[in-house]
């Protein structure tokens, strides 16, 4: 990688820069630290408070068309927007965060680019000023290391791979605006439907519950909210009970669902086949729930218990509620005491 | 209308990984001699909202298409035997050591050599790779729309209507054709082949081409035309520590479980 410099395409929720955008930048920074040349941030919808908001997160230059309609992912807008600025900023690397918004842009910007694109990346190095590239590939049971022989590579890395970089209100960088002609968009978005889903965005949950087919049914998941409410989680599934409609799609976690790294992740149900790991096995700590001993998810977990979940979870709860109360109780003392 | 459907041949994806050994010095994933090879499950999914748009529209020509070597021909048949009018097999020693990349440029150019195709459906990703850059770059290619995660493929009037399933919900896209569509498993699961079907499917015209017939030269295609450096290829470490909170009663269970969590600061 020469000293052309990384550009990180940003994703907004509500407003805000997702958490593994600020990654991608925090992993553009770690990069140029090493190669030179600037960071450059591509945010369609960006104003002026997010472009500042992108500088303070590690962007040198940032390129928005100014359109606040694009703060959601819009395919052709995104490809032709991303397209243009990397054009004009020449950089040796694309960071895009692994979301369905990525994994549709990178490859679509590395073939109009004459690029390529590596998706679903856990690790990006610079190895003898190589970029290389890993992955999990045959359902998450394997990874590949990948290098490319063009001059520009495009990657989307999986959440909680990498460190946002300390934010830093003094950093200053500069504003691109980028014309977008909207007339020659071929697809549009007719409608959004959203999930209401819970307070927490799922990748972003300190705490997932996670059920699979072992719950043996929809009404298993009601059981998992109560441990969720418990621990103000937010409840995740594998791929299986998603298709059997025992929740919504949007709860998936794995290869082709979410990926998320939380300090808790307590799988129940779940036999932990590669490829749901790839999409939790960064998970700081992982409690397996499963009544078979086999189950390869306790190859994985801090904890494991062999059980019926039916029967384990509601005494957890009430040992989660006494213990806290005792907690509770014992600094009351030592406050009185002082 | 004229859908042409691409998809690819794969080891089982739904047997145990054990039967799978990585060659980290070949730099190749073995599956155990005698598994099963099967159309990639979103590629077949893919064939399925093909057939579901025929019987919506009443008529259409479905052509499944894959580049594989000769053994990629029971990919075909069995989508001819689901229930797809005629194959494409691309074939050619040439095509070895290729990636997305130049599987992507062949199929688009067989796509192109077909000449008459309004739509192209195939699955988000390969089960062996798992990489979803094929069809976006069939896309780019031809210069088409491309719209990838589909839970559901509707056409009327020239356009192509879909479902994207996306990270919080469904975006409703639509596209005029000829446009590519990546098939998602939320459409559900892919119909078996009837008897009537694979019975005549032995009769439906199946094409060979090779990378002359798609005027795609040596540097273009195969290892020839790779952008992809495989580097390492390994199996991931297990964690492999694993406490067992036991007792006598799943009560027992919980409460250990609970003091664990304590002890982790985790509560």
């Amino acid at each position: 990688m020469s000293a052309r410099g990384v550009m990180v395409v940003a994703e907004l929720s509500a407003g805000k820069l997702i958490s593994v955008s600020r990654e991608m930048l925090g992993l553009a920074r770690q990069l140029v630290a090493e190669t030179g040349g600037p960071v450059c941030a591509m945010c369609p919808a960006a104003d002026e408070a997010l472009a500042a908001d992108l500088v303070a997160h590690g962007a040198d230059r940032v390129y928005t068309a100014g359109e606040a309609v694009l703060a959601d992912y819009d395919s052709e807008a995104w490809t032709a927007c991303t397209a243009w600025a990397v054009r004009a900023a020449d950089p040796a690397a694309v960071l895009i965060g692994h979301t369905t918004s990525g994994a549709d842009l990178a490859p679509r910007l590395a073939f109009r680019l004459d690029a390529a694109a590596a998706t679903g990346c856990v690790g990006v190095r610079l190895d003898a000023g190589m970029l290389r590239f890993t992955r999990p590939c045959y359902g998450g049971n394997v990874r590949e290391t990948v290098s490319f022989n063009t001059r520009l590579a495009v990657a989307t890395v999986r959440g909680g791979c990498y460190d946002a970089f300390p934010r830093d209100e003094t950093r200053r960088g500069d504003t691109l605006k980028i014309p977008l002609d909207s007339t020659a968009l071929r697809a549009r978005v007719i409608e959004r439907q959203r999930e209401s889903g819970g307070d927490v965005r799922l990748e972003d949950a300190r705490v997932v519950i996670a059920g699979g087919r072992g719950l043996d049914g929809p009404e298993g998941f009601e059981v998992l909210a109560r441990l969720a409410r418990e621990l103000r989680g937010a409840l995740g599934a594998s791929r299986v009970p998603c298709d059997l409609g025992w929740c919504p799609h949007s709860m998936q976690i794995g290869l082709t669902g979410k990926t998320v790294t939380p300090e808790l992740y307590i799988a129940v149900g779940i036999s932990g086949a590669g490829h749901h790991m790839a999409g939790c096995g960064n998970a700081r700590n992982i409690i397996a729930i499963n009544t078979d001993p086999e189950a390869a998810i306790y190859k994985e977990a801090r904890w494991g218990v062999v059980g019926d979940y039916r029967k384990v979870i509601p005494p957890l709860i009430e040992a989660i509620r006494a213990l806290r109360r005792a907690g509770r109780k014992s600094s009351e003392t030592a406050d009185s005491r002082r | 209308m004229h859908i042409v459907v691409c998809v690819k041949q794969v080891p089982d994806p739904e047997a145990a990984f054990s039967m799978f050994k990585v060659d980290e010095q070949a730099k190749k994933v073995i599956p155990a001699p005698g598994l099963r090879m099967v159309v990639s499950p979103f590629d077949e999914q893919a064939l399925e909202a093909a057939l579901r748009v025929r019987e919506a529209a009443g008529e259409a020509r479905i052509t499944v298409m894959t580049l594989g070597a000769d053994s990629a021909r029971a990919a075909i048949k069995h989508g001819l035997a689901m229930g797809a009018d005629d194959g494409v097999l691309l074939a050619d020693p040439a095509f070895e050591g290729g990636d997305a990349y130049t599987t992507a440029r062949a199929l688009a150019a067989a796509v192109g050599k077909l000449g008459d195709c309004d739509m192209v459906l195939t699955g988000r990703q390969a089960a062996d790779w798992d990489a979803g850059v094929v069809g976006c770059g069939i896309a780019e290619l031809l210069q088409l729309p491309v719209i990838t995660f589909a839970r559901d493929v509707k056409v009327s009037n020239g356009a192509v209507r879909v479902e994207r399933v996306v990270d919080n919900g469904v975006d409703v896209i639509e596209a005029s054709l000829p446009a590519v569509v990546t098939v998602s498993n939320e459409l559900g699961a892919a119909r078996s082949p009837s008897l009537r079907e694979t019975m005549r499917a032995a009769r439906k015209p199946v094409v060979i081409w090779a990378a002359k017939d798609l005027g795609l030269s040596r540097s273009e295609v195969g290892a020839g035309g790779a952008r992809r450096v495989l580097e390492r290829l390994f199996v991931p470490e297990r964690r492999g520590a694993c406490e067992l909170v036991d007792g006598a009663t799943a009560e027992e269970q919980g409460t250990k479980l609970a003091q664990r969590l304590l002890e982790a600061k985790l509560l």
